[in-house]
């Protein structure tokens, strides 16, 4: 259990960032570190203005997708963003801003919400990530 | 001499995957070592999740059981 998860979000709207979310608090509760990436449209969605604004769907949801999404928030599904941090509480769950996105968005640090520990390159995540399984959202 | 006393509930009850997972490693995080938990939640999931997390985080799944849509789990910390 003691190589990291490593999660690389490029996807901005709040059904993959939820999954995402899923996996994240679900490795912490096992004690297994997260080390997480944000590139182009996740990390805009980590903007501290922007984080608690409705970021749509993946195309695929349709319609229906939305009024199923919706019902479970409505049941008590926390957002994302709260599932993260109460993953952070958890267990080692590192968050990190792709550099290149920062330029290509204009970014600052302090733009970006508390969530987020840190900007590092492709090169610091590879270093980080180890032997540890690495997914694509 | 193992403690046979439920110290603490988690009621899971409503809340989907993975959140009966996380709400038991919080409330776990704190506690002695072999200290019995309950478990309460209604995710069908749970089943096979909680079976899992004791695999491996050395947890002991001491009893399971269903009470209509409720899951009861007893787990001995490690």
């Amino acid at each position: 259990m003691d190589e990291p998860l490593n999660l690389v979000l490029f996807s901005g709207t709040d059904d993959k960032l939820q999954a995402a979310a899923v996996l994240t608090a679900g490795a912490a509760a096992l004690g297994k570190p997260v080390n997480i990436f944000l590139q182009y449209w996740a990390l805009e969605a980590f903007r501290a203005d922007r984080i608690g604004q409705d970021h749509g769907l993946a195309p695929e949801a349709g319609l229906a997708g939305r009024v199923a999404v919706d019902a479970l928030a409505a049941a008590g599904q926390a957002p994302w963003s709260e599932t993260l941090r109460q993953a952070k509480d958890l267990g080692a769950v590192d968050i990190q801003a792709c550099s290149l996105s920062m330029d290509l968005l204009q970014l600052e640090s302090t733009d970006l919400d508390p969530l987020v520990d840190g900007v590092e390159g492709v090169t610091a995540f590879y270093l980080n990530a180890g032997e540890g399984q690495l997914v694509f959202i | 001499m193992p403690t046979t006393e439920i110290t603490t509930t988690v009621d899971a009850k409503g809340l989907s995957c993975p959140m009966p997972i996380v709400r038991t490693a919080q409330a776990m995080k704190p506690l002695p070592s072999g200290v019995l938990v309950e478990v309460l939640a209604t995710d069908p999931g749970s089943v096979k999740d909680f079976a899992a997390s004791c695999r491996s985080t050395g947890n002991e799944l001491i009893e399971q059981s269903v009470d209509g849509p409720v899951y009861r789990f007893i787990i001995r910390r490690k």
